[in-house]
């Protein structure tokens, strides 16, 4: 299996989505710069946490507009796996492969702590390897991470199980219904402000977001054979 | 930020006359000297350059013959003072790159961009020497939160330092936040960077090679920032805040590019020689490349890319305009250092070429507009050796029997006074606004100790910390200046690392009174004894002086950042209590010293007398015991004991999993002050009862004092003196308060 890790200018988790790729399921990895325009041969795209272009403007906003995105689009509609972290999950809602948007934190802070998350739905391409209804300790670190959606797009969330995951204990951001991470209607693509890559050993201080990368290894490998494992 | 408009420039004669020199902060005596180095009399470009080249800030001409005293070498010291930051080797063909370094004059106008460019500067001393940027840390002092002014700088530096670290991807792991009445008016905000380098790819700030182009990288020039490095060298008054000006902006997602990129130019091994524009910008880092590799340099100043149209030589050469980096290579290769700069959107301009003459000439609109032996910039300032005189202050302390105070009975509520001092209390309303986790690397957060950053590849890690408490610095500056090095080292060793080296910040008043320059060299004197002592060279570091306003000077402040080797992982150690049924033990004895202590100022409300006495030889001793003890994996938990004293570090043990502690304490001091004495060379130790045994003759063979407190357990911290229950207190609700102590005072919940 063959992951791509997008790199914007302003990127910053890149190398530690990375490092997960290669130490969680040990599969092929490289960097792709936000000018490529093929994407052909990846099978998961992790876009990754950070302050593309600086997020002066919205965060994600331009970076919905470099010429990587224009694959990540065709890449989504062909059903690839994509996984967008934090700022990944922003570019990701501000491209429209997701529903929502990413509001500035209630508290008006930046914050970086350990939250608990509970798996909704453990039907994803990135999910599978989770039970629904498993809690998960899993960092944050956002200042814009207050999921929104209008009452008739959540209730449309509800709808297609389209929520992955909630804040177990305290809402950290005031995110409506608590919502921490959410899917296309297709499952493929999975965005969280959350920071799976950061839980993968337990020096890190938690090892719950290895699963996340096992899961899309389980899901590729369930939809090519098992003959193709590499 | 309002605009500076050039105006007409004074003549020659009129600096001269006008003494216009002096608003740079340049004496009469200087000028002169100026004038015999130039052979004539300087323009108004050529006063600038001096000026800023002869600041303390640049020149540490009131501080050198005290950074003299420091010991600079080692085994393991690949690069000492001089360069952007020091280098100490850690095996492997791996190397450790840190460095500190003070803004505190500009976030005491602009508490937001002060801070945040002090990060960034510090950044980019770090990767300018090809290392990886792997951990920030900050120490920061401020006035009493009751004050509205201080809510209102406390918040803007964190969040300065916040905006910028966490923007660029480097975790902030670790620093320390202390409020007195003393820093009232003169924030402290140091920022230091831990990096990581190859041997082979270390790089030093020369212009070689005659003939060779000079490069300039990053943001275009504006005009903020002018003569930052003169005001950082003078007293704050009601005009500073016109200076505001002078206070730069920063922009860490170019910062982010211009690292990338400069770490691929590096790794390319095109570069001959690389600095970044700090304090004094273009002029610094031309005038100080030029002089390292024994050359001249010619500047093209039409080349360099401006921001604003008009701009004259003047301001092109104090401009502090951030994020700008000055590189050499050879010719042939401008088109491949062209190309990385350009993948990164980053425009590279050619703005001068390296001469063989010495000098440092600038020329403008096709005209020499400055010519100025380099030399004389970088070397020739000249070095003053301070009267000094022991204050007042001093003397009347001796007197002061700090045992005097009645008898405090109530000691539970003693304890919750000290634990929501501000100085103590919990900082996470501070360290969960920064991103310490990213780059995946943090073994050990902040809160405990020391932080620890893992080296990937390696079961090896870096544990880092900063120390200093300005208090007992102030009360006595000689023994505060041992404290602060055998403080950090304490914090090291309780986190399972070997002390390696320090960099130092001195942050002190004005060196033109007698009184503070002997506090520089006391405190200098005992730093430099300590670091003799535990073998940690001071690697690098910043001076900060003129840290005082109307009200007066704050306490003396040399804040101390020392780095550690981790061996092993398995090493790595926090300060929290484990498992219930572990045994504790304190090493180290008891005093009744309770001057210069938390305890005197929270609950006596005064800072005076003596602080606590050290030995060195026994705080040593004391290190190589509990390393030993931790690599032999002995020890379940480790924590220093500092301000609060044995029973502040009881209670902080407890907090991290909500662990209680039955403790018999055997001492023939008075309760309130055997439990709140800061007397150093003390560590509590907690170890599996298994154990138990086992650490206690390791610790006694090696000639440490050691005493068997007690057990982990239950949830409530009960310590028995005498035969009396001294301290009985829920540990939840202990941990409330100094949880929210902070987060109170900023809310508007206290009085």
């Amino acid at each position: 299996m063959k992951f791509a890790v997008l790199v914007f200018p302003g990127s910053n988790c890149d190398i530690d989505c990375y490092k997960a790729v290669e130490d969680t399921v040990g599969q092929s990895v490289d960097y792709v710069f936000h000018t490529a325009t093929d994407l052909s041969q990846y099978d998961a795209i992790l876009v990754p946490g950070g302050f593309s272009y600086g997020d002066y403007l919205r965060c994600g906003a331009i970076a919905q507009f470099a010429p990587v995105m224009t694959e990540v689009r065709k890449a989504a509609e062909a059903g690839k796996f994509i996984l967008g972290i934090c700022n990944g999950f922003q570019i990701l809602t501000e491209s429209g492969l997701l529903p929502g948007a990413l509001i500035r934190n209630n508290s008006l802070k930046f914050r970086c702590h350990q939250v608990d998350l509970v798996v909704e739905n453990a039907t994803t391409g990135f999910t599978n390897a989770y039970k629904k209804g498993d809690v998960i300790d899993i960092p944050i670190a956002h200042g814009e991470g207050s999921y929104f959606v209008d009452d008739e797009t959540l209730a449309t969330l509800k709808a297609n199980n389209q929520i992955v995951f909630r804040y177990a204990g305290e809402n950290p951001n005031g995110s409506v219904d608590g919502i921490a991470g959410v899917c296309n209607e297709a499952g493929n693509v999975v965005g969280m402000m959350p920071h799976p890559e950061r839980a993968i050993k337990d020096i890190l201080g938690s090892a719950d977001g290895v699963k996340m990368f096992t899961s899309v290894l389980n899901a590729w490998r369930e939809r090519n054979g098992a003959a193709s494992i590499r | 930020m309002a605009q500076q408009v050039s105006v007409k420039e004074p003549t020659v004669e009129q600096i001269a006359e006008q003494k216009i020199y002096k608003q740079f902060g340049v004496s009469d005596k200087e000028y002169d000297l100026i004038c015999g180095f130039m052979g004539r009399q300087p323009n108004y470009t050529e006063i600038g350059v001096f000026s800023v080249m002869w600041s303390e800030h640049c020149a540490y001409k009131n501080s050198k013959p005290l950074l003299k005293r420091f010991p600079i070498t080692g085994p393991r010291v690949l690069m000492g003072p001089g360069e952007g930051a020091g280098i100490v080797d850690i095996g492997d063909n791996q190397a450790v790159v840190f460095k500190i370094e003070s803004h505190n004059h500009p976030s005491a106008i602009e508490p937001y961009q002060g801070a945040a460019t002090g990060v960034g500067g510090i950044i980019r001393d770090i990767f300018s020497m090809g290392a990886r940027p792997v951990a920030l840390l900050n120490s920061l002092r401020f006035g009493r939160l009751e004050n509205e002014r201080v809510r209102y700088l406390f918040e803007h530096v964190v969040s300065g330092i916040a905006g910028y670290g966490n923007c660029i991807g480097i975790p902030t792991v670790a620093g320390e936040v202390m409020f007195d009445e003393a820093y009232e008016g003169n924030p402290l905000v140091n920022a230091m960077c831990v990096g990581l380098i190859d041997h082979d790819k270390i790089q030093r700030g020369v212009a070689k090679g005659i003939g060779n182009p000079v490069f300039y990288v990053g943001p275009a020039t504006g005009r903020d920032g002018i003569h930052g490095a003169t005001f950082a060298s003078e007293d704050l008054s009601a005009e500073s805040e016109a200076k505001r000006s002078a206070v730069q902006v920063g922009d860490p997602f170019m910062e982010k590019l211009v690292m990338e990129a400069t770490l691929e130019l590096i790794d390319s091994g095109i570069v001959l020689g690389i600095q970044d524009m700090g304090a004094a910008g273009l002029t610094c880092s031309s005038a100080e490349m030029a002089s390292k590799a024994g050359n001249g340099m010619e500047l093209y100043l039409d080349e360099v890319p401006q921001r604003e149209e008009g701009m004259t030589a003047y301001e092109m050469m104090l401009s502090e305009s951030q994020e700008r980096m000055l590189f050499v290579c050879e010719p042939q290769h401008e088109a491949q250092a062209k190309g990385i700069f350009e993948r990164w959107g980053l425009h590279c301009a050619k703005v001068g070429k390296v001469s063989d003459d010495g000098r440092l000439k600038l020329f403008h609109k096709g005209e020499l507009v400055g010519d100025m032996p380099v030399h004389a910039l970088v070397d020739d300032c000249p070095i003053y050796d301070k009267p000094s005189q022991i204050p007042e202050y001093y003397l009347k302390n001796g007197s002061i029997d700090t045992n005097r105070y009645e008898q405090v009975l109530d000691l539970n509520a003693a304890l919750a006074k000290v634990l929501a001092s501000p100085s103590l209390a919990s900082k996470e309303w501070v360290y969960n606004q920064y991103d310490y986790m990213v780059r995946t690397e943090t073994a050990v957060r902040p809160g405990s100790d020391a932080a620890v950053v893992t080296i990937r590849g390696t079961r090896k890690g870096l544990a880092m910390t900063t120390d200093c408490n300005g208090r007992y610095v102030y009360l006595d500056p000689e023994v505060g200046g041992r404290i602060a090095v055998a403080e950090a080292g304490r914090n090291i060793v309780c986190s399972g690392a070997e002390p390696l080296a320090i960099t130092d910040n001195l942050n002190f008043g004005s060196p033109e009174k007698p009184e503070i320059f002997w506090q520089m060299e006391k405190a200098v004197d005992g730093m430099a004894e300590a670091c003799r002592v535990f073998e940690t060279p001071v690697i690098g570091g910043n001076v900060s002086l003129y840290n005082e306003n109307t009200r007066g000077a704050i306490y003396p402040t040399p804040v101390v950042g020392m780095v550690g080797l981790v061996h092993d992982t398995d090493h790595i150690t926090t300060q929290e209590f484990k498992a219930e049924g572990d045994v504790i033990f304190l090493l180290g004895d008891t005093k009744a010293e309770i001057g210069g202590s938390e305890f005197q100022y929270a609950v006596h409300g005064v800072t005076e007398g003596r602080p606590p006495e050290l030995d060195l030889a026994t705080e040593k001793k004391l290190h190589q015991t509990v390393l030993s003890a931790i690599q032999q994996g002995l020890v379940a938990s480790a924590h220093d004991l500092s301000e609060g004293g044995l029973a502040a570090a009881l209670a902080e043990a407890g907090f991290g999993r909500g662990l209680g502690a039955n403790v018999t304490f055997e001492t023939n001091l008075r309760p309130d002050l055997a439990l709140f004495s800061e007397s150093q060379s003390r560590i509590l130790l907690s170890a599996k009862p298994e154990l138990a045994d086992k650490l206690a003759v390791a610790v006694t063979l090696a000639g440490v004092p050691l005493q068997r407190l007690g057990t982990v357990g239950g949830d409530r911290l009960k310590v028995d003196i005498g035969g009396h229950d001294a301290i009985d207190a829920s540990i939840a609700e202990l941990r409330k308060v100094w949880k929210e102590a902070i987060p109170n005072h900023m809310n508007g919940k206290t009085a």
